[in-house]
């Protein structure tokens, strides 16, 4: 940061003033833009319009099946992410960059295809479809599949914030406990978990976000029933095509409102605790 | 000459520490479940209706032009995100401006933002009766519902790759290098093109590899400002989706397969250049 003040690197003042004035420009045509917009759409109507569009069972209904869907898929992938950065990050073994490879898949692949590969194991024609059925088992359409998708395409998050910081830590602290008799829990609560909690809630965070976000994925397993296998995001998909506007972007609004936080407590955790962060911040 | 003795080749190092078992089976059942498993039947299930359907499928003109859109339109918004993430990464390490903490922490946006809000807001921003689709409209020039407007979604989802891979290197450079040049009596500009560019050169093609390949797969922002006339303005991952719902798995999986393929060989290709640039940076 000192570097920012060097003499060498002192830029015309008519060149620096120039690229602030672009990258300003920039973030309000691509970014604020857009983020007003949902807001000042969900008003158009005035406040009782964009209120009364809570007022919709329906909507009740998907922001409560959201929440249900995240409220499974985060501790799920939080306890993989654990035992993952345990396992990476604690012990050498072979085969091991393969693991952490494929712990990062699912980001490099489309949310469609997260929710497709459902389809094709349990879906109707799935290679798993003639069992469930006979077992009356229904996977797509419902919330297991929500459940599903949203789990996959939010997998690597808790994972690949904590392996780069376990890995950096190294094994010193617990080997000690262990010398010292403590029993492998006890390891893992008094001294691996304060080393890091702080990047395990940025982990969290950011997979609470997204699974709460997730359209793609959902979409593709969800069938879209009103008041059953619709999100949030699904159902303003929903309102929007009925030309609903005003409570789709009051739905919209909640989202967006819940992005911003995210945000909030992000930029919080970055600046309090950046030495207890993973570097990687690229998603 | 090193003289120190080669240790002999196990599947694990020995530790001290518990848990590796039960880490490691965790991690591998969860990941067979949710990765494995689910890419298994993304790769077999296209061939199953015979190559013949695959091929047919693969060279439709509705599959052909949604391919070329999907990556088309990705690699313009690459383009544009790569120029202009360059320069918001610039302004944002170099130069101290009132706002700056808030843009940066605004870069995330996109990331925390679910698509499908982005997706209606961009659309009702570049409808012909929108903020900015007005601008244009009186021109004859439409932006929602054409291959512009895909474009558009693609470069808000894909913008924070660039200025995230960039800014760390900015970050670290060294001001000695750009002090040396300045005083071998380089000006400001030459400096910037000759010392500046190739150091950052690897990780802006980084950040164009991250962002094209998150624009590939995107959906939710796209759809609803793209219109999704075939053959125009419709996108692969949306043409996956249509295929399942004419239950024709095989060709869904298809269209997801040769996706995943195309991308993974432009990826390869653009690791290999950000090799070889990287070289030459350095030397």
């Amino acid at each position: 940061m000192s570097g920012r003040s060097s003499v060498a690197r002192r830029d015309p003042p008519w060149f620096a003033g120039a690229l602030i004035v672009l990258a300003v420009f920039y973030f309000v045509l691509v970014l604020f833009l857009p983020l007003v917009t949902v807001f000042l759409e969900a008003l158009r109507k005035g406040f009782t319009e964009y209120r009364v569009s809570f007022d919709d069972p329906d909507a009740i209904a998907a922001i409560q099946l959201t929440l249900l869907v995240a409220v499974i898929a985060v501790p799920l992938n939080t306890v993989f992410g654990l035992a993952a950065a345990w396992a990476v990050a604690k012990f050498e073994f072979w085969g091991k960059s393969a693991l952490v490879t494929l712990i990062d898949l699912p980001f490099s692949i489309s949310p469609v295809i997260s929710g497709l590969v459902f389809v094709l194991l349990y879906g109707a024609n799935g290679w798993f479809g003639p069992f469930l059925d006979e077992h009356n088992i229904q996977v797509i359409f419902t919330v297991t599949g929500l459940v599903l998708a949203t789990t996959l395409v939010t997998l690597p998050f808790v994972a690949r914030e904590l392996i780069p910081l376990m890995q950096a830590q190294g094994t010193d602290e617990e080997a000690a406990a262990a010398t010292l008799g403590a029993g492998p829990w006890r390891t893992f609560f008094l001294v691996t978990l304060p080393n890091i909690r702080w990047a395990l809630m940025y982990g969290v965070l950011l997979c609470t976000a997204r699974a709460m976000g997730e359209f793609g994925a959902v979409a593709v397993v969800s069938g879209l029933i009103r008041g059953e296998t619709a999100t949030m995001p699904l159902y303003i998909e929903i309102l929007y095509n009925e030309y609903n506007s005003v409570a789709a972007f009051a739905m919209a609004s909640l989202l967006a409102l819940f992005a911003l936080i995210t945000l909030a407590v992000k930029t919080a955790l970055e600046a309090q605790f950046a030495d207890e962060l993973a570097a990687q911040r690229i998603r | 000459m090193s003289v120190v003795a080669r240790r002999p080749w196990r599947l694990v190092e020995p530790s001290a520490l518990p848990g590796f078992g039960p880490a490691l089976g965790f991690t591998l059942a969860y990941l067979s479940f949710f990765v494995l498993l689910p890419l298994t039947a993304l790769v077999l299930r296209p061939w199953e209706a015979g190559f013949d359907h695959f091929w047919r499928v693969m060279t439709d003109d509705r599959t052909v032009d949604a391919l070329r859109l999907s990556f088309g339109a990705s690699f313009v918004a690459a383009c544009i995100n790569l120029v202009f993430g360059t320069i918001v990464a610039w302004v944002l390490v170099r130069y101290e401006f009132p706002g700056r903490r808030l843009l940066d922490a605004f870069v995330d946006l996109p990331f925390a933002l679910p698509t499908a809000v982005a997706g209606i807001s961009l659309a009702a921003i570049y409808a012909p009766n929108g903020v900015i689709g007005a601008l244009f409209d009186p021109h004859g020039i439409q932006i929602a519902y054409t291959p512009l407007g895909v474009m558009i979604a693609l470069v808000f989802v894909g913008f924070p790759f660039i200025v995230r891979s960039i800014q760390p290197v900015l970050e670290d450079l060294d001001v000695e290098a750009e002090e040396a040049a300045a005083t071998l009596g380089a000006g400001r500009f030459k400096t910037i093109v000759q010392v500046v560019a190739p150091a950052i050169l690897p990780a802006m093609l980084a950040g164009f590899s991250l962002s094209f390949a998150r624009a590939v797969g995107e959906y939710g922002s796209v759809i609803f400002i793209a219109g999704n006339i075939p053959n125009v303005s419709e996108i692969a991952p949306l043409l996956i989706v249509i295929r399942l719902e004419e239950f024709d798995y095989a060709g869904a999986a298809g269209v997801g397969l040769v996706m995943l393929a195309i991308s993974f060989v432009l990826l390869l290709f653009l690791n290999a250049l950000q090799g070889v640039v990287g070289r030459r940076g350095k030397a």
